[in-house]
């Protein structure tokens, strides 16, 4: 009798703990999902052809955000240029051809150390390195650098990342037929490792695209009635626009920040969800 | 046993002199390994696990390199070289001397760009020379028949006994010298067992065969010569049959008669 009772009892208690666990998750996720639907409900009556095609008008309380999307287009594309090459040659370097050594474990330190850098410390690094001492200016250049620097250690931890999580046994295989290194890594493992590295360097392109302090002092500029003619130009970006909108501009109207917020957000969530699509999509090809 | 060859002399594939090696976590090693390994002859490499059996296969063709060696010594002649020598074209080298491994891993590619492999990595692109390259590996692995409808599905959608020949078509398309297989069929059902072991009788014609099987039974089914492993020491090398038959070391007809093991 007291066996059975005393299961029953532990039962019980396994269960509650369950549901008190299941509750926590939840409540975890509930924000994050009223966050998006009060920004849905409040933003999407701004949205309109106009919007998304149109400079900001009147001091920017009407119009549109033309200028600031297609900034964060330029931003994001530039970013690109500089962070995916040297990041995905840096990861490759370091999974398939660094030997650990103490120098190996300082890059790899340094890494996780840059990655925890606070965004304002990247944008006054860009300032006085791009801006200043290599006379860039306030422009699409200094900002994609800036970018770039605070996107790097994302792209080269994921691309090493998903290097490792190919078995080694095809290295072995691979090697023991022949191969040499390169052609090792070129057919065999960067192929099985691409999703997981476009997912990498999606993430971190899309975190650099919702950035705004990196950008304040590189590239960002108040209010551009003309998009941007070359990298040397600054150019208005939707996180920064978003900052001028909220707390500078007297009078602005509420539906246009909710607007613009709204914009942002599906730009970055898009990338997220390709960035998912990719990897499940790998992820049932996937025959090992 | 082999019939010596015309010179009166029987062929040596590889001669091995004082071969001692240590990794860096001191796990497996080898001491001291002497040993010289016939031409055209399937020898046998037996002896409990940890013994140094893969190890020593792994530094006939310098597949150790990828490991973490911390000390190698001694001499691995092949075809007159010093193939431990730093000098030496391991690429080369890895072409002449295939190794199947204990469990199948097939590339993540096509049956036929499995089987292409390594004629691919070395620079053939010629299409028919490829083709006709695959079709004799192939064949030769007693596989043609069964996948000739569908070379270019994936290598993944094979059984194991049959992904296993694909590993060994892949190291025959190449014409190597010596064909190494390190328990190849550790993975394999009886049925698939027993095809691989008379595919290796097969081979001995063509190729210099070297096999660490997976139990002593399989290892007196295809021995010619054997050679007996034990903690990294090589025990007793000989023919299969006086190796089986009548060990000199008692440590080797205990291992024989499964005293341990």
């Amino acid at each position: 009798m007291t066996t059975t009772s005393k299961h029953r009892k532990e039962k019980i208690n396994e269960q509650l703990g369950f549901i008190g666990l299941r509750i926590i998750t939840l409540l975890t996720v509930i924000p994050i999902l009223g966050l998006v639907a009060y920004i849905i409900v409040k933003g999407a009556p701004a949205i309109s052809w106009e919007f998304l095609t149109a400079p900001p008008s009147n001091g920017m309380r009407e119009g549109g955000i033309l200028p600031a999307i297609v900034g964060t287009i330029y931003l994001t594309i530039g970013t690109a240029i500089f962070s995916v090459p040297l990041g995905v040659m840096a990861g490759i370097y370091l999974s398939e051809y660094a030997k650990e050594s103490t120098l190996t474990r300082l890059i790899r330190i340094a890494i996780i150390n840059l990655a925890g850098i606070p965004s304002v410390v990247y944008g006054l690094f860009g300032l006085g390195l791009f801006v200043v001492f290599l006379k860039f200016g306030t422009s699409i250049l200094s900002a994609s650098l800036t970018l770039s620097i605070m996107t790097l250690p994302t792209i080269i931890s994921t691309t090493e990342e998903a290097l490792r999580s190919v078995p080694n046994s095809f290295r072995v295989v691979s090697t023991s037929l022949g191969a040499s290194k390169w052609q090792t890594v070129r057919r065999i493992v960067l192929p099985q490792a691409l999703p997981g590295i476009i997912t990498g360097v999606i993430l971190g392109l899309e975190r650099a695209a919702g950035e705004t302090a990196p950008i304040l002092f590189t590239g960002a500029t108040f209010f551009l009635p003309i998009l941007p003619q070359s990298p040397l130009d600054a150019t208005m970006a939707l996180p920064y626009h978003i900052f001028v909108i909220s707390t500078q501009i007297p009078g602005m109207p509420v539906s246009i920040q909710y607007g613009t917020v709204l914009v942002l957000l599906i730009f970055v969530l898009g990338m997220n969800l390709i960035a998912t699509l990719i990897r499940s999509h790998a992820r049932a090809k996937r025959q090992w | 046993m082999r019939v010596p060859n015309v010179n009166g002399d029987i062929m040596k594939e590889f001669i091995i002199k004082n071969l001692s090696l240590r990794y860096s976590d001191d796990n497996e090693s080898l001491r001291n390994i002497s040993l010289e390994i016939e031409s055209k002859a399937i020898t046998v490499l037996f002896g409990p696990a940890g013994g140094g059996k893969s190890t020593f296969l792994r530094v006939l063709n310098r597949l150790n390199d990828l490991a973490d060696v911390k000390e190698m010594k001694g001499e691995v002649i092949f075809q007159g070289q010093n193939i431990l020598d730093p000098k030496t074209d391991v690429i080369e080298l890895r072409r002449k001397i295939g190794m199947v491994f204990s469990r199948p891993v097939p590339l993540p590619l096509s049956i036929y760009d499995n089987v292409a492999y390594g004629l691919v990595m070395a620079g053939e692109k010629n299409k028919q020379k490829l083709d006709h390259a695959v079709e004799q590996a192939l064949r030769q692995s007693f596989l043609w028949d069964e996948v000739n409808d569908r070379l270019k599905d994936s290598a993944y959608s094979l059984s194991g006994g049959q992904q296993q020949r694909v590993c060994l078509a892949r190291v025959l398309a190449l014409e190597p010298e010596v064909v190494m297989l390190d328990e190849p069929t550790s993975a394999l059902d009886p049925i698939a067992t027993s095809n691989i072991e008379e595919m290796l009788g097969e081979l001995k014609q063509q190729y210099t065969i070297i096999i660490a099987p997976h139990n002593v039974q399989q290892a007196v089914r295809v021995a010619d010569y054997a050679a007996f492993f034990l903690m990294g020491e090589l025990i007793e090398f000989g023919p299969g049959k006086e190796i089986f038959h009548t060990p000199r070391d008692k440590r080797t007809s205990d291992y024989i008669t499964g005293r341990y093991g």
